[in-house]
């Protein structure tokens, strides 16, 4: 007997660190999982694919416009591909992008939580998300849409013949899907805080989502009935909005727009969460006016729902409603501008480093600003009247939107792509493709303000009766070539530094916050060995120069959880 | 002081894994459902919002067709609702004292109080259907109605004008693209003197309903009015108290569950927190119904 048990030596474990990755390699362990990590990379999954359809989309309208009559497609078609583009982009990228992949992913660990409030909930939303996908898909490519991602009644409710019902319904459920990642992230950031992480030492994506996340609860319910009012109203023939039974078609679009002028700010409050932290992280140096950014997402979040009649200055609104909405939409700006001020403000005396993250928040702040500069020219009621539907306003939001929402997407992904996926991508390729996006986006979308202000309005298939403005197209087609470029690199060098890419380390950055400072690259499943107990400040970089200190300042993990069980 | 990595592995433990105690479990669980009913609030506010401008707009017209619905069935679905609201206060305070008897109970009570307002609503619609009340293609309200006379062709319908006009509704009467769904397209012909349809017969499993609330049905109105905003303010009660039953019949779902859970002592029912969650669900939905009632039965003249 006793030889035997002589034999006995420990088995040695193979040397493979556990992370949320490697932690079981099935597909129903993904598909089923409620692990907060897996679940912002099945997002991250869904949403490239929408954006994939959104962008082809675009590439058909842009390469359609370089000719004054067209070259490819029908009129109908035309409509069917730009309405595509926005319902791709808007409700199935853009609205969602950030908070559903990076928000996902960072909310628990940044607050120092193991999960988010409610995993299965959030399983669900991934879901509905993709159920909703499907239909819209389904709908595209059963004929498509022809009102625009607006579906203005009563074009949408009585007389167009396109697949409506069924894209809406599709919508209208990925409305539930955001509903149930805002009610989450609410509890979360509310409940799940650990030891020491007050209000005020969150990291200001935190704040910034959880702006978001009110925006959503407050705003998203009212579309998502408004919406289905449409549908009830093709399916069935109930007459909400329809003219002919004394209904006011214009009541939708204040329903519409009173989700959807917030809805903007669910797409950029993330986004400013976001170039929050790069700009305090690669400048090495504590955020300027911490409570001023947090507080100024806050206010744009409330503000924001007050301002959804700029959108229909010219739709039968009385001038003293016009004048109201106008003063209410200069002040947004305001907070905005808090923002702005204060990460520039940071940048100076900061010892800037111009990582790939970096120079993607540098081009945001270029522009966003002119995004929202020119937004000032749409809220104020007079120049509005000449802008309004013309390409001026396609270019705005596409400052705000591509260049706000999605250069910080792209900053986000590559600052935090070593602690998703615990490998290091090309440096080059990522600062190469950072400049390629900055100057494609730029000549896509500079030259149609001025073709805006020259008149040319939104939506149109033909321009034979101007074709001076061919020129700007044609540039505007050639920008989107290299946008394009710009968007293909990253999908490929990223996908290969997954197999190939350099092993990251816990803090490739030397970043502050505790999803570098105390989790590993990739997170274990439970992100944190222990609870970790935060002492010391946020963003804490003037504490780089005295390591020392800081390692006193900070200690990793002390405490047990010290729970009761009942 | 266990481990938490191991709360998982537990299948008796309360506390989820990514909770660090059973008190703020607790907390996050109302928080998220408080989260969650000011969602539900937007969502009927929508709809209440456009009540209001369309009721401010069409005064007149909205009384008028307000006769057609029978408040006496909709007071004792107030009626039900109410007490039903009481017993789950109720089950939320034996659940507090640990009086599980008591509790699955005033439960019960609950369940059939909802299965109650559910057999009421399906009788009103049942009568709204029958007198072609319901905003669809087979809709029609109007002064001759009642009278006697038959409709004319196939999936066409007519609601008589005031005038002797009329506004068929034919589905896919002109379909420009030829592709995608039809829709439905309202059209005007001037007065003929059409008569609007009989009432249609119900289908025999609701007959036994009409037996039922027997004593509560109402003789029948004249349809006075503008037919369109009879229409539309038909669409507004169908939409709203149809979302309301939903909201009722999800409630049946959750208020089935949480008892079935109790009974089988299933260890996530450890405490009153998910009895006061359902709890709060259904106030909500009595609230919302306490709203309704008014606004579509009662309008003053």
């Amino acid at each position: 007997m006793s030889s035997t048990v002589v034999e006995t030596t420990p088995k040695v474990e193979p040397q493979v660190e556990k992370n949320y990755l490697n932690a079981d390699h099935t597909i129903k362990s993904w598909l089923l999982t409620t692990d907060h990590k897996r679940i912002a990379v099945l997002y991250l999954i869904s949403v490239t694919v929408m954006f994939f359809f959104g962008s082809v989309a675009a590439a058909l309208i842009r390469y359609e416009l370089t000719a004054p009559r067209g070259l490819l497609l029908s009129s109908e078609a035309f409509n069917k591909t730009f309405s595509a583009h926005g319902v791709f982009m808007v409700f199935f990228f853009l609205v969602l992008a950030i908070p559903a992949t990076l928000g996902n992913f960072l909310v628990p660990i940044q607050i120092g939580a193991r999960d988010l409030a409610f995993p299965r909930l959030n399983l669900l939303s991934w879901y509905l998300y993709t159920i909703a996908a499907v239909l819209v898909l389904i709908s595209m490519f059963m004929g498509g849409v022809d009102a625009g991602w607006t579906f203005y009644t009563p074009l949408s409710s009585t007389y167009s013949n396109t697949q409506i019902t069924l894209c809406l319904v599709g919508i209208f459920i990925s409305g539930f899907s955001s509903i149930a990642t805002g009610v989450n992230f609410v509890a979360t950031i509310h409940k799940m805080r650990a030891p020491g992480m007050t209000w005020f030492k969150l990291p200001l994506m935190i704040w910034s989502t959880y702006a978001t996340s009110v925006i959503v609860l407050l705003g998203t319910p009212v579309v998502a009935i408004t919406l289905f009012l449409v549908v009830v109203e093709r399916a069935f023939g109930f007459g909400i909005f329809s003219p002919e039974l004394g209904g006011d078609p214009v009541l939708f679009q204040h329903l519409f727009w009173f989700y959807s002028h917030p809805a903007v700010y669910i797409m950029i409050l993330p986004a400013m969460g976001i170039i929050s932290e790069l700009i305090t992280c690669f400048s090495r140096r504590e955020i300027f006016g911490y409570k001023f950014v947090a507080f100024s997402s806050m206010a744009i979040a409330g503000i924001g729902f007050l301002v959804w009649g700029h959108h229909m200055f010219i739709s039968s609104q009385s001038v003293y409603q016009g004048i109201i909405f106008s003063l209410i939409s200069f002040i947004v700006a305001v907070p905005s501008a808090v923002k702005v001020f204060n990460w520039s403000l940071t940048l100076m005396k900061g010892s800037v480093h111009f990582s790939t993250p970096m120079i993607y928040a540098l081009g945001f702040l270029g522009l966003f600003v002119i995004g929202g500069l020119t937004g000032l020219y749409l809220a104020s009621v007079d120049t509005d009247v000449h802008l309004t539907g013309t390409y001026f306003i396609v270019a705005h939001f596409h400052y705000v939107m591509v260049g706000g929402t999605i250069m910080a997407f792209l900053g986000g992904i590559h600052f935090w792509w070593p602690k998703m996926f615990g490998r290091m991508y090309s440096e080059f390729w990522g600062k190469l493709s950072a400049i390629i996006v900055f100057v494609g986006f730029n000549f896509t979308f500079f030259p149609q303000f001025i073709l805006g202000y020259l008149g040319m309005p939104r939506r149109y298939h033909l321009y034979y009766f101007a074709p001076e403005w061919q020129v700007y197209h044609i540039m505007s087609t050639l920008g989107s070539s290299i946008l394009g470029i710009g968007f293909v690199l990253p999908a490929i060098y990223l996908t290969h530094s997954l197999v190939k890419g350099r092993k990251a380390e816990a803090n490739p950055w030397d970043a502050r916050g505790l999803e570098w400072e105390y989790t590993s690259s990739p997170p274990i499943t439970e992100n944190f060995a222990k609870t970790p107990v935060f002492r010391g400040k946020v963003y804490d970089y003037d504490a780089v120069a005295d390591a020392a200190k800081y390692e006193g300042e900070i200690e990793p993990v002390i405490e047990g959880k010290g729970r009761t069980n009942v | 002081m266990s481990d938490h990595t191991h709360h998982h592995d537990d299948e008796h433990d309360p506390v989820y894994f990514q909770y660090e105690q059973i008190d703020q479990q607790q907390e996050t669980y109302v928080l998220g459902m408080w989260s969650f009913l000011v969602t539900e609030v937007l969502f009927f506010g929508a709809l209440f919002m456009l009540y209001i401008i369309y009721r401010w707009k069409f005064q007149d017209d909205f009384y008028l067709v307000h006769e057609q619905l029978n408040w006496k069935l909709g007071g004792l679905n107030t009626a039900v609702l109410l007490f039903s609201s009481f017993m789950v206060a109720a089950a939320v305070h034996y659940a507090q004292k640990k009086r599980k008897t008591q509790q699955l109970i005033c439960l019960g009570i609950t369940l059939l109080c909802a299965f109650m307002f559910m057999m009421v609503k399906t009788k009103e619609y049942g009568d709204k259907w029958s007198h072609h009340l319901i905003p669809n293609k087979a809709f029609s309200y109007g002064e001759h109605h009642g009278g006697g006379g038959e409709l004319g062709g196939q999936g066409e319908h007519a609601a008589v004008l005031p005038n002797g006009g009329k506004i068929t509704l034919a589905s896919g009467a002109t379909n420009m693209g030829g592709e995608g769904a039809s829709h439905d397209e309202f059209q005007y012909h001037p007065g003929n003197g059409t008569i609007a349809p009989q009432p249609r017969e119900k289908p025999a499993f609701l007959k036994f309903l009409d037996g039922v609330f027997a004593p509560l049905d109402m003789p029948e109105k004249e349809q006075h009015g503008s037919p369109e905003h009879a229409r539309l303010f038909l669409s507004l009660y169908f939409l709203m108290t149809g979302l309301h039953g939903v909201h009722v019949l999800v409630g049946i779902i959750v208020i089935s569950a949480l008892m079935i859970l109790t009974i089988k002592k299933a260890p996530t029912i450890t405490d009153y927190i998910p009895t006061e969650m359902v709890g709060l669900y259904w106030h909500f939905v009595d609230l919302v119904w306490i709203f309704l009632y008014p606004l579509f039965y009662l309008i003053p003249k």
